[in-house]
């Protein structure tokens, strides 16, 4: 009998230790299969006809995402712009402000906010700021500013998350202090606050980048996909998840690899953002 | 009890696969599968439905993919049906082809738009950047929004094909990922101007007439108009009778050609 | 020129108000948008009856059947998997090289967007193991998906629970897994509830890795190797191609609806879980 329950034990301790390794092996045939379907190509084309290459027909022999790369970054740092001073004021609001009732009412609605699927915002996108753009600013409407607002206002709850118990987990002794010495709440915030939980921030930030450059169906649907680098913020533009996304569909062989090998451009950019911003939590931790 | 949950979970998945399999032949039903152009789609997708009401013994699983994965299908046999918006190169002629109508290739600009004609080289030039500008076509002074299909498709090659010839298309044009999707563009902005298949034009976008030919079903069965494309249908072999009990019904005058002749496509008998 | 600290003070105060409101505008126009253009799209045959000539006219039955589907069924597999990662973290380990590895496998998981599950899927599942199109290959995508939010949210869950109740346990005799299975996870429930129902929330709304693995079929998906479509994707295509603007928003507020709803509950088991303790 004890032998059973010993047996037993020894059973669980093993299942559960291949259920953990789960998530590594998962990890690994990810990686595994995009790389194995996407470097073949940069191998055959090269890495800087791929990566530095202008010109994009597939079928035709060109692999160029150098474009797509720019665009990208342009979208990502144009939702940066409108969703960072946005989500901060507000985890500041939420955080030192707000009285108990307003955070009870303000942290279910961004995390619902959270959970809204991206393509009804890149619907509404399309059916209220492409119009809006277009009629008051000039060009299709289907450009960099109209996506950048929306994906400004898609990354709002990741930054005001983090950024709010970044900001909640500064002691309250630092606060105490900086009134004690006659320091308005405004100027607490500005020298002590901010500056203690900038790591936090800073994270925050970044994981919005994060999931700003990898969004797709809203993108592909506000964007206008054209292939040139966009050179006013009226004009359209394709990103890197835009590309796999329009034409995965439909490619074969050389064409369907080129889409693999976008994959691995964005798999490596989003795995350099990920690890800057784990980076910074942890050195918060650590203080 | 929780233990037991999860040992047990992975071989109930498992029993609910082969159950799932065993699912439509148990039944009685018979499947046919059609997959591939997503412009020839939703017209299957309408056939499909009308045929089912007639055979309530049939299910047909319509997929789309594009006219190459389509045709891959078919050679792979994965699929019953292949369905293809261009036509076969070499080295797929080894397949049945089955014509079930025809298509014509429209350019569209917005409703309001007062252009009503245009030549074939200024298409290719719209669409090649040489004319980006309204002004240029005696309209307004206004950037024109052109919009394409994207690399791979069907439609973009039979336009590159048909209208473009040796010109390539810009790289400042829009791209959109199918038919519906780009009339959707054309239908909201007022300068911008796509080609799409001449079975989905409604009332929401206006065809423009090329060289002077307005495209109707009318010029396309009397040779005028030439951007046209035919529709297929793939088997590998001969068709098994599940199948040709679906192409027969498409390609018979009051079943299948009547409805596709109601979504303003022409069919194979005129 | 120097501005008097206090009238800053009352400046920055109101401009953070403002900007606070400005987000709860937003969510508020983004909801409000979808249910007034969609109330009036929605009743009972639209909720359960078959879409007609590509979902111009008729219901959205199998969009709905087919996202029940694909939401219990990842659940299915990635609960015991997520669960059993957590409580292996917790319980059987120390912090070591190994637990570090795995929580950066789960770290990486989670900062993956969605086109490269779709992408992996698409190669892996569809093609590699010939699933094609089908049922089970968004099932398994989207189980790896949602494996990080479920082992996140069962760790946090599962270090919660008061050290005491363990010992009391293991004081009465009990073995390390029937502490686990009896007083831990028990304990623990409320919070890996939550976790569930944030991940159906993800499930219920995405697209990108659904539409590559799935397919688009919109037909009622009878067994595991046939193609369906989910909400998302049904409103995604009706939206994009558009085929039915009413329709497409009659979609959404079903879309929103279930996922206010999966919400609102996790929020209500998570602060009955925070009354408990505290």
């Amino acid at each position: 009998m004890i032998d059973r329950a010993v047996l037993k034990e020894q059973f669980v301790k093993w299942v559960l230790v291949a259920f953990a390794l789960s998530s590594l092996l998962f990890l690994f045939l990810i990686f595994a299969f995009i790389l194995g379907e996407g470097l073949p190509l940069f191998l055959k084309v090269g890495v800087k006809k791929i990566i530095l290459g202008m010109k994009w027909a597939p079928t035709k022999g060109y692999f160029g995402i150098f474009p797509m790369i720019i665009s990208s970054f342009l979208v990502t740092v144009g939702a940066l712009v409108i969703g960072a001073p946005l989500g901060l004021s507000c985890a500041i609001y939420l955080s030192e402000y707000s009285g108990k009732r307003m955070k009870i009412l303000l942290k279910p609605a961004i995390e619902l906010l959270a959970g809204i699927p991206s393509v009804v915002f890149g619907f509404l996108g399309v059916v209220y700021i492409v119009p809006l753009v277009r009629n008051y600013l000039g060009g299709s409407g289907f450009s960099l500013i109209s996506t950048s607002l929306v994906l400004g206002i898609m990354i709002l709850p990741t930054i005001i998350s983090i950024s709010f118990d970044a900001l909640v987990s500064v002691p309250k002794t630092y606060r105490e202090a900086s009134a004690a010495m006659g320091a308005t709440k405004w100027q607490t915030i500005y020298k002590v606050i901010i500056p203690s939980a900038k790591s936090g921030i800073l994270a925050s930030f970044i994981l919005g980048m994060g999931r700003a450059i990898g969004e797709t169906m809203a993108v592909i649907m506000i964007a206008g996909n054209a292939l040139k680098i966009p050179t006013s913020l009226l004009d359209p533009l394709r990103t890197l998840t835009g590309n796999i996304a329009l034409e995965l569909a439909y490619a074969t062989g050389d064409h369907r690899l080129a889409l693999f090998s976008t994959g691995v451009v964005l798999m490596i950019i989003i795995m350099v953002l990920n690890y800057i911003a784990n980076f910074g939590i942890k050195r918060k931790i650590a203080k | 009890m929780c233990l037991r949950w999860f040992v047990l979970l992975p071989f109930i998945m498992g029993l609910l696969i082969s159950c799932g399999s065993n699912n439509s032949s148990s039944t009685g039903m018979q499947k046919i599968t059609v997959a591939g152009s997503t412009s020839v789609m939703p017209f299957t997708e309408k056939l499909a439905e009308h045929f089912m009401l007639d055979s309530r013994d049939v299910t047909i699983d319509v997929q789309g993919g594009g006219s190459t994965a389509g045709i891959q299908a078919v050679i792979n046999r994965t699929v019953d049906i292949g369905m293809s918006s261009r036509e076969l190169k070499d080295d797929e002629k080894v397949l049945n082809r089955i014509v079930i109508c025809y298509d014509g290739i429209v350019v569209v600009v917005h409703k309001n738009n007062p252009v009503t004609a245009l030549t074939l080289d200024q298409i290719r030039g719209i669409f090649s950047g040489n004319i980006s500008n309204w002004r240029q076509l005696g309209w307004v002074n206004r950037k024109i929004d052109a919009v394409s299909r994207e690399e791979g498709s069907g439609t973009r090659g039979a336009f590159e094909e048909l209208i473009m010839k040796d010109k390539e298309i810009n790289d400042s044009t829009m791209v959109q990922d199918s038919n519906g999707s780009v009339k959707e563009v054309v239908a909201t902005d007022p300068y911008a101007v796509g080609y799409i298949s001449m079975g989905l034009v409604d009332e929401k976008v206006k065809p423009v007439s090329i060289d002077g030919i307005r495209p109707s079903i009318q010029t396309i069965r009397s040779g005028q108009y030439k951007i046209v494309r035919p529709f297929l249908y793939l088997t590998n072999g001969q068709p098994n009778k599940r199948a040709r009990r679906f192409i027969d019904y498409v390609l018979s005058r009051d079943g299948g050609q009547r409805i596709l002749k109601n979504e303003g496509l022409v069919g194979v008998h005129d | 020129m120097r501005i008097n600290p206090r009238i800053t003070n009352r400046l920055v105060r109101w401009g953070l108000v403002a900007q606070a409101y400005c987000t709860v505008t937003v969510l508020v126009l983004i909801i409000g948008i979808i249910f007034f253009k969609g109330f009036p799209q929605v009743n009972f045959a639209f909720i359960f009856s078959f879409p007609q000539d590509m979902g111009r006219h008729g219901g959205i039955f199998p969009a709905i059947v087919g996202t029940i589907q694909l939401a219990l069924l990842s659940i299915l597999l990635a609960t015991p998997l997520g669960v059993g990662t957590a409580i292996f973290l917790t319980e059987y380990t120390r912090e070591s090289t190994f637990t570090k590895l795995i929580r950066f496998g789960v770290e990486s998981l989670a900062g993956i967007p969605s086109i490269l599950y779709g992408l992996f899927g698409f190669i892996f599942f569809v093609i590699k193991l010939k699933m094609g199109w089908s049922l089970l290959a968004g099932v398994l995508t989207l189980t790896i998906m949602i494996l990080p939010t479920i082992i996140r949210t069962s760790e946090e869950a599962v270090r919660a629970v008061p050290r005491q109740l363990r010992i009391v346990s293991y004081s009465l005799s009990a073995s390390k897994w029937e502490t686990i299975k009896k007083v831990v996870l028990p304990a623990a429930m409320p919070g890996i509830l939550t976790g569930i129902m944030l991940s159906i929330g993800r499930a219920v709304g995405e697209t990108a890795a659904i539409i590559f693995t799935m397919g688009s079929s919109l037909r009622l998906p009878l067994s595991l190797m046939e193609s369906g479509r989910t909400m998302a994707v049904h409103f995604y295509i009706l939206a994009r191609e558009g085929i039915s603007m009413e329709k497409a928003y009659g979609t959404a507020v079903v879309l929103v609806l279930s996922i206010l709803f999966v919400n609102i509950i996790a929020y209500y088991i998570m602060n009955k879980a925070i009354a408990r303790y505290s």
